[in-house]
């Protein structure tokens, strides 16, 4: 702690130019929180993915609809624990902008199958019973001040009632949630009772978008989706059956491979960082020569002031990279609110916070080394004699 | 006897070629000793004081200083001895820009075991002695040259150092300002006991040494008495 003075004292020795590159260090960091979350929220569903669970699609196209009643036959398959199916709606609530996921599901298999989503016991049960009820996803609830009991009225883009109108109607029964911030953004949905929307749309009857199992042991995963896809072979309605989390990165990858762009460009940000950084200390170093030479000639020995160097490095990013996370993850709030929940939640979690840390110490350690060992090799007499 | 020098000699090698700078010196500088080391430029007086400061090793011969050799010491040996026994003046005073005329002048300090408040104590101490207590708050460009010189000097004698070197300790002053200086250096050796070896050009500087030994070529002799007008 004594030699700290010392050590500030040395970077601050031209405030301007420390301040900019350290203010460039803050906004790299403050990127790399913004746009990591981004990735954490694109991969949320992979990441939350449960690797007992399975997802069976139709073999040659997700939009393609499965018979319901292949429920009872994958059911039959070893390793199968639980089925549940769900089927998409297609929903536009008031405007074209209000788009969110509205999932037709039989109630009970559905919530049994995602235990990591919370809802209270009453609210599931008035799901259960009620064939017109819905359940929302909490930030749907409070983006668009909706209350339990009231009439959801949603229009369909895709399924028509019986009498063809695309306009339905339903009883908002529950709030469905979730504690993981990480699971929240799968909570952007509205949950229905398949029986009534069978029952009511005009085409389609007995048909579902997709299946999800839970197996009873992962390492036979692979060998049960296997299973069930040979169960079905030949027959009108071929499946594909593929892990969980498989499947969500598939999906997350129709919208574009957000995790490659990210990496991208946070590549190319950190370069930038380390080529100015390194600039800034190989400057900074050729300017204190005589310095360096001075604490030497006092007695600091050849390892403290290569000890010194590095630490300014270290400090210089330490600075700014637990000052460019901190804004990012206090700027999230913020962040989230202006997008009125039309986003998945974003967040800095604490793996992003360790990746930060293991860059700061990468880019000091590649950024300090250089000049810390030029001055541990610094001659006193030369470096003297270079000032007289 | 503070330092002995026994055949020393120095070679520097500058592109494939080998200079020697210092032809077997011998010398003895008892302690409580202020030498003027005298000579044109070119002739190793600073060679000669960094290898008496411990800064650069002989190519051969042997130094002895308070009875210990320090040609036989490696580089980090060197440091701690130099952090012990001897305070430094250079011709450009190399005070640290950033740091305070106190922060300047506790930089030796760091390396000991003494408290932040021990520290402080100490430097305080130093530079009311060269007169300049109430400047301790002041950055290096606040002060005059003559002021920035005695931080400097303050800065050497901060942590008792038996042995002060100075090279051309006046050289960028002013007549009065050096004459200050240099009547610090004899306060330092006369009262405080501090051996002092200083090199200057200055035959003027020079007379405020008890000793004047001239170098010329590497060879060292006594210089003949000096008449300055």
């Amino acid at each position: 702690m004594k030699y700290l003075p010392l050590v500030s004292a040395g970077l601050f020795r031209r405030k301007t130019r420390t301040i900019l590159t350290l203010a460039s260090v803050v906004i790299a960091f403050l990127l790399f929180g913004l746009l990591q979350a981004v990735g954490t929220a694109f991969e949320s569903g992979a990441d939350s993915a449960d690797a007992r669970r399975l997802v069976t699609t139709a073999r040659y196209s997700i939009i393609e609809p499965l018979p319901i009643a292949y429920a009872r036959r994958i059911e039959q398959v070893p390793g199968v624990v639980a089925v549940a199916y769900a089927d998409w709606f297609g929903a536009k609530y008031q405007n074209e902008s209000n788009a969110f996921a509205v999932f037709a599901v039989d109630p009970a298999r559905y919530l049994a199958m995602y235990p990591e989503f919370t809802v209270t016991a009453a609210h599931r049960d008035a799901f259960i019973a009620a064939r017109t009820g819905a359940l929302a996803g909490r930030r749907l609830v409070e983006r668009y001040g909706w209350r339990i009991g009231q009439k959801l009225p949603i229009s369909s883009e895709i399924h028509p009632q019986m009498d063809g109108s695309m306009a339905w109607e339903f009883d908002l029964v529950g709030i469905i949630d979730a504690e993981d911030p990480a699971i929240r953004g799968n909570t952007d949905v509205v949950l229905i009772n398949v029986k009534y929307f069978d029952e009511a749309r005009r085409f389609g009857k007995g048909r579902t978008g997709w299946y999800i199992e839970r197996v009873a042991d992962r390492a036979q995963a692979r060998t049960v989706a296997a299973d069930i896809d040979r169960l079905f072979a030949n027959s009108p309605d071929e499946t594909k059956t593929q892990p969980e989390k498989e499947f969500a990165l598939g999906f997350a990858k129709q919208i574009g491979d957000i995790g490659a762009l990210v990496t991208r460009i946070l590549v190319a940000v950190f370069f930038t960082i380390l080529i100015l950084t390194g600039n800034t200390m190989g400057q900074s170093l050729r300017e204190r020569i005589p310095e360096l030479a001075i604490l030497k000639t006092v007695g600091f020995s050849d390892g403290k002031v290569t000890a010194l160097v590095l630490a300014e490095a270290v400090v210089l990013l330490l600075l700014g990279g637990a000052l460019g996370m901190a804004v990012a993850t206090g700027i999230m709030p913020f962040v989230n609110g202006s997008m009125g929940g039309r986003f998945p939640p974003l967040f800095v979690d604490a793996e992003t916070w360790l990746r930060a840390a293991a860059i700061v110490l990468a880019l000091a350690l590649a950024v300090g080394i250089p000049p810390a060992l030029r001055a541990r090799r610094l001659r006193i007499v030369d470096a003297l004699a270079g000032h007289r | 006897m503070l330092v002995e020098i026994r055949g020393v000699i120095k070679h520097y090698r500058r592109g494939g070629e080998t200079i020697e700078v210092l032809h077997g010196i011998d010398l003895d500088i008892p302690r409580g000793d202020f030498v003027a080391l005298m000579g044109p430029s070119g002739s190793g007086k600073t060679t000669l004081l960094n290898l008496i400061g411990g800064l650069d090793t002989p190519t051969a011969g042997s130094i002895v200083v308070d009875g210990r050799r320090i040609d036989r010491l490696s580089s980090g040996e060197l440091a701690r001895w130099r952090a012990a026994h001897v305070g430094f003046v250079f011709q450009f005073y190399n005070l640290l820009p950033v740091l305070s005329a106190q922060k300047n002048v506790e930089l030796p300090l760091l390396l000991t075991s003494l408290s932040a408040r021990e520290r402080r104590r100490h430097a305080m101490i130093a530079l009311t002695l060269v007169g300049l207590a109430d400047r301790a708050r002041h950055k290096p460009r606040e002060l005059s040259g003559g002021q920035e010189q005695r931080v400097a000097i303050a800065r050497a004698i901060v942590s008792d150092p038996t042995l002060l070197v100075c090279d051309e300790p006046t050289g960028d002053l002013d007549r009065a300002t050096a004459a200050e200086i240099l009547t610090l250096l004899q306060v330092l050796n006369r009262e405080h006991g501090k051996t002092i070896v200083m090199v200057t050009h200055d035959p003027k500087a020079a007379e405020y040494a008890q000793r004047r030994l001239h170098l010329d070529k590497g060879t060292l002799a006594e210089a003949p008495e000096i008449h300055v007008g």
